[in-house]
């Protein structure tokens, strides 16, 4: 378990990382999620102890480790670079922290060739980094961080600078890889997908703070503000300036609703935000409520059509299964369900 | 359909004019001499490869070259070792940066020959402050005129003054270009800063150690200006080293053939140390 109590990180005058808190369970993989320079290589470092905190305390299984070296807090990093050392062999690669942790020889062959296979370098082990391709180079960090006894591993975009069909392949196996060794995972990465895809937890990150964690699932159903709405969506999520009085809610655009059951919001100015898949040409229930707008962009993916259309001031976009034949310039009918809607303050915090 | 001529010859034909006028032909000149002898008059009469003969089998030029050797290697054994602990000490981040390069970079940038002549001011007996200081405050007796020891110790610190910065620059270049992730996962795997030197420092810093080595193996084994205006080959014989030798003999004593035969050996030799110490330091990346 990682506990960060209030901590912050300085360099200079410039504040790199707020006053942030985080528990992070042992057995857990957990994605920080965020744009470059978000914080999220800091927050890795600082829990590393790579660089030293301003202010607050790094826990490690209720163990005070603010002030402790990287080497004794027992944790493993995997960078976006393949880091190894050029004139060792992958196996003494995999070996050198079992090494320098004085570890009797028997026992470094048996581990290092577990990790080896789980990583498929059997072969390569008597190889040099050099003579590797960039896949088993970031395989055999991976085996470095697997073979070690670490409390932690900390995975900083480690398949970024991989080819799309790697990154696909060693995506899948990373959870499997460090399920069952007892590590807190903390894997970095800057793409929204990857995070759905490796499923557990996820820290959303921006501009130096964690803005939203928990189950990725749920933070992907309840975003907490509409900066956390906006991550999960490709295409973008659609967020619409509404007028609610009296629990009528009154699209700018033109298209009213009455709020859902238990939903008690007082009258004034808000926005809503509705995923581009609740957005559809066909009217799926005797509640949607009928949006009427001209087509800006049409596009199909695979089986999948998108069309982008004006309403009112708002650009929004439909996103549905089949291939809907669109004109582009023409006005189109969408229909969209209110009980998909989330409701967001003017400061973009969740509201209901 | 393909055309086959030889026109691709023509973009050859400018390098190889080039190459042909600033070195074939010089070296061409001094093959020439080498096998010929003169008295004067442009009159040339066959000598075969009698010169590279009685060159080799002097004692005056086996000393020299003992000399050279002996010179070049205590240059290395320095120079290389101080280079690399000088880099290693370097910032590699901050004001102090542009500040240490411009300091390593001050030696080299200034002309040989105010180098030797700097170094024979610096060091003279009485008149030098170094030569004073070391004969009349500390009491050492020490004249690089007069004695052979203290002429060597001149000439080698001198280089060493002079050249070290090239390797220090050298090995930085190297060294900063190591992304701080290696050093990163050596603090996690706690490796001790032996081991950092060893595993990460050095192999990333070899290929530019390698060219640093060349660079002062062949300068300092072709050194001439600066042993020239400081000891002028003395006391004695005792610095002559190979280039001097040559210079007394092709200009002092105008024996064209065989200081001709001697450039070659000369060059000869330089070439072969080169491609064995570039073949040593390079063996393990050809595999």
């Amino acid at each position: 378990m990682i506990e960060l109590q209030d901590a912050t990180k300085r360099v200079g005058a410039v504040t790199h990382i707020k006053p942030t808190s985080l528990t992070l369970q042992t057995g857990h993989f957990n994605v920080l999620l965020g744009a470059t320079g978000s914080g999220k290589t800091s927050l890795i470092k600082m829990m590393a102890g790579l660089d030293p905190i301003a202010s607050g305390k790094v826990l490690m299984d209720g163990q005070d480790v603010t002030r402790l070296s990287p080497q004794k807090r027992k944790i493993s990093l995997v960078h976006q670079f393949f880091v190894n050392y050029p004139h060792m062999t992958v196996f003494d690669n995999i070996a050198s922290p079992l090494r320098v942790a004085g570890m009797a020889q028997s026992e470094i062959e048996g581990r290092v060739e577990e990790a080896a296979d789980l990583l498929q370098l059997r072969p390569m082990l008597h190889r040099r980094p050099h003579e590797l391709s960039g896949g088993q180079q970031q395989r055999t960090a991976l085996a470095r961080a697997i073979a070690k006894d670490s409390r932690a591993v900390f995975l900083d975009e480690p398949l970024a600078n991989l080819d799309y069909k790697l990154r696909e392949e060693l995506r899948e196996q990373l959870p499997e890889l460090f399920a069952g060794r007892g590590a807190v995972v903390v894997y970095a990465t800057s793409e929204p997908e990857e995070a759905l895809l490796l499923g557990g937890y996820t820290a959303l990150m921006e501009d130096g703070r964690v803005t939203q964690f928990g189950p990725t699932a749920d933070i992907y159903r309840n975003p907490e503000n509409l900066a956390a709405a906006r991550v999960f969506s490709d295409p973008p999520i659609n967020v619409a300036r509404v007028t609610i009085t009296g629990g009528q809610v009154q699209l700018a655009g033109g298209g009213t609703w009455r709020l859902s059951q238990g939903i008690s919001l007082s009258d004034g100015e808000y926005k809503v935000a509705v995923r581009p898949h609740r957005v559809t040409p066909v009217r799926a229930s005797a509640d949607d409520v009928e949006l009427t707008g001209r087509v800006i962009v049409t596009e199909l993916s695979g089986s999948d059509s998108s069309a982008h259309f004006q309403h009112g001031e708002d650009a929004w976009v439909s996103l549905a299964a089949g291939v809907h034949p669109y004109q582009v310039g023409e006005d189109h009918t969408f229909y969209m369900n209110p009980a998909h809607c989330r409701y967001f303050g003017q400061d973009g915090k969740r509201v209901a | 359909m393909r055309t086959e001529n030889q026109k691709a010859w023509f973009f050859v034909l400018p390098v190889l004019a080039l190459v042909a006028f600033n070195a074939l032909v010089p070296m061409m000149t001094v093959v020439n001499y080498s096998v010929q002898e003169t008295f004067g008059n442009n009159q040339f009469f066959w000598e075969g490869l009698g010169w590279f003969e009685q060159i080799l089998r002097s004692d005056r030029f086996q000393a020299a070259l003992g000399r050279q050797f002996l010179f070049t290697t205590l240059i290395l054994m320095i120079e290389v070792p101080l280079g690399i602990i000088v880099a290693l000490s370097m910032p590699r981040k901050g004001f102090w940066v542009p500040v240490c390069l411009v300091l390593m970079a001050l030696p080299m940038l200034i002309p040989w020959n105010v180098v030797g002549s700097m170094w024979n001011i610096f060091t003279l007996p009485k008149i030098g402050l170094l030569g004073y200081f070391l004969n009349d405050v500390l009491g050492i007796n020490y004249d690089m005129t007069q004695q052979p020891l203290s002429a060597w110790i001149t000439i080698v610190v001198m280089d060493v003054w002079h050249w070290t910065s090239l390797v220090v620059l050298l090995c930085y270049a190297g060294l900063v270009s190591i992304p701080d992730a290696y050093y990163q996962a050596a603090k996690i795997d706690g490796a001790s800063p032996w081991s950092v030197f060893r595993y990460i420092q050095l192999p990333k810093m070899k290929t530019v150690l390698t060219i640093a080595v060349l660079l002062r193996f062949m300068d300092s084994f072709n050194i001439y200006t600066e042993p020239f205006v400081l000891t002028g080959g003395g006391p004695g014989n005792s610095t002559t080293l190979l280039s001097i030798d040559l210079m007394k003999i092709a200009l002092g004593q105008f024996d064209l053939g065989p200081a001709a035969a001697m450039s070659l050996i000369y060059f000869a030799i330089t070439l072969l140390v080169s491609w064995v110490f570039y073949t040593l330091m390079t063996k393990d990346d050809a595999q």
